[in-house]
């Protein structure tokens, strides 16, 4: 243990594990969903941010960023995808954070999720997307970035 | 990280840049990703400009309103136009690692607010309570010039312990039918907080867990760290009363300490325990990566008998010294 950088110590709290936010976008109701996906997520190794319901692309764009987070999570079933996504997208270039990737959830078309993708979303879901689909794509998506994963 | 890189990042967080606040506690956080040069220049940097935050430990059960009472006095302190850092520590899972963070639901009102900073941290740890990086997360805010710095974190065992060695303020948060809370301070096994906070007292049962607070604090000889008497105060974070009162009870423990210059003893006491965090953090990796490797034969012979559990510690005391 002589170097001289604390990575010799190799503890698992000095060590970066992933990190995502999970929020629900827009005025549609509750929160089921998004949360079993949140625990979920924890339940493989995650370190998830839950930030719940109501959230706006402005907000959801800054908690991400103080968070720094590598990923973000948006739950949305009322249909307004095309406006409150690309907002969310425009407002992480503005903080200079459009390397978050963001992953959206929901009913969405697919002309719309072609659409999305070509906006900069990574992926789109539908309602009834396993699990471990969503965590093997978010582990694809994390590939090459240097975070703990399971 | 170069230096032209470092200075940059810094430069751009001292001037409010939120990615770049973000990315300068991501750096301290995780210390391991860097060369130990980036995170010394950094540090203390930033160390230089600290010392002048007021840090507010808020701990309690889970479910007795220390997030919404926490977004209440956000609102307080922003109201008198301070900067305000929330960190927020959940545990990790022992199994899996992972973590569910949900403080921050209770305080997105703030999110669009520049001058509030939320940060939300695992313990990540094996024993539980505050992992090195939280406390030196607190620093960092404490030289990016926040004035109140809160922690959130849950109030089992070791963490409040922890609590008490990196605030100034240490707020405990009740909440009607606290009966297990209460018999605890009665037994004298709980003593932790400068101010006691009775939360939903919107609700009737209140009354009762006040009185008994008022009561243990008064009868005993219940003071908490350099002769503050404990206060309590009954709040309802949801209706919004009682928030102005815990504020002043607030700047009048600030005000004790700075008046006994107790205020600048509890910064050198946290860097010096930061330290000490840092270093037990190494030591039992060390011991927990290398006693089976490194000290086996020793252990084969505790299990025999044939070397008293002293012996063998020092040995392999020595042992793994050579090699740290
Ligand atoms: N009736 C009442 N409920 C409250 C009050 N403060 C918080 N709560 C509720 O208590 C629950 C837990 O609150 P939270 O702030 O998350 O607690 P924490 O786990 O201690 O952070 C939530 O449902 C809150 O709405 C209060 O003053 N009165
Ligand atoms: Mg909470």
């Amino acid at each position: 243990m002589s170097s001289n950088s604390l990575e010799i110590v190799g503890a698992p709290g000095l060590k970066r594990r992933a990190k995502i936010l999970v929020a629900k976008i827009g005025l549609d109701g509750h929160d089921r969903g998004a949360k079993v996906i949140a625990r979920a997520l924890k339940e493989y190794g995650f370190e998830v941010v839950y930030i719940g319901i109501r959230q706006t692309p402005e907000m959801i764009a800054k908690a991400a960023v103080q968070e720094d987070v590598d990923i973000i999570g948006i739950s949305i079933h009322s249909g307004a995808h095309m406006v409150l996504i690309p907002e969310l997208i425009e407002h992480l270039k503005r903080l200079n954070a459009e390397d978050i990737k963001v992953i959206v959830g929901g009913i969405i078309p697919w002309e719309d999720a072609q659409r999305l993708k070509s906006m900069g979303v990574s992926e789109v879901f539908t309602p009834d997307t396993p699990i471990e689909v969503i965590v093997e794509k978010i582990n694809k998506l994390l590939a090459g970035k240097n975070v703990e994963q399971k | 990280m170069s230096k032209n890189n470092i200075d940059t990042l810094l430069y751009r967080a001292l001037n409010g840049d939120i990615r770049a606040i973000s990315k300068l506690l991501t750096i301290i956080e995780f210390p391991a990703d860097h060369d130990i040069e980036t995170i010394s220049s950094i540090m203390r940097n930033l160390m230089n400009r600290g010392g002048k935050a007021h840090i507010i430990g808020v701990t309690g059960s889970p479910g007795v309103g220390k997030s919404t009472l926490i977004s209440k006095l956000i609102s307080l302190f922003r109201d008198r136009n301070e900067r305000v850092a929330v960190l927020s520590i959940d545990p990790s899972s022992p199994f899996t690692l992972g973590s569910f963070m949900g403080n921050r639901i209770r305080m997105q009102s703030h999110s669009l607010d520049p001058n509030v900073f939320i940060r939300s941290t695992a313990t990540r740890g094996v024993t539980g309570g505050l992992s090195p990086s939280s406390v030196l997360l607190i620093e960092a805010f404490d030289g990016l010039g926040f004035d109140k710095i809160i922690i959130e974190s849950v109030g089992v065992g070791q963490t409040d312990v922890d609590i008490i060695n990196v605030s100034h303020t240490v707020i405990n948060v009740l909440m009607p039918g606290a009966g297990d809370e209460i018999q605890a301070m009665k037994a004298g096994i709980m003593e932790i907080g400068d101010i006691y906070v009775v939360n939903k007292s919107d609700k009737p049962e209140a009354d009762l867990v006040y009185r008994q607070l008022t009561e243990i604090i008064r009868s005993s000889k219940y003071k908490s760290k350099y002769g503050w008497v404990p206060k309590v105060v009954k709040v309802s974070s949801i209706m919004g009363h009682g928030i102005s009162e815990l504020g002043d009870i607030i700047d009048e423990h600030r005000k004790f300490l700075i008046d006994r210059g107790s205020f600048s003893d509890i910064i050198i006491h946290r860097r010096v325990y930061s330290v000490e965090l840092i270093l037990k953090y190494i030591i039992e990796e060390k011991i927990r990566k290398d006693l089976k490797k490194d000290g086996s034969d020793i252990l084969d012979k505790v299990v025999s008998g044939n070397i008293d559990p002293y012996t063998a510690s020092l040995t392999i005391y020595n042992k793994l010294a050579k090699t740290c």
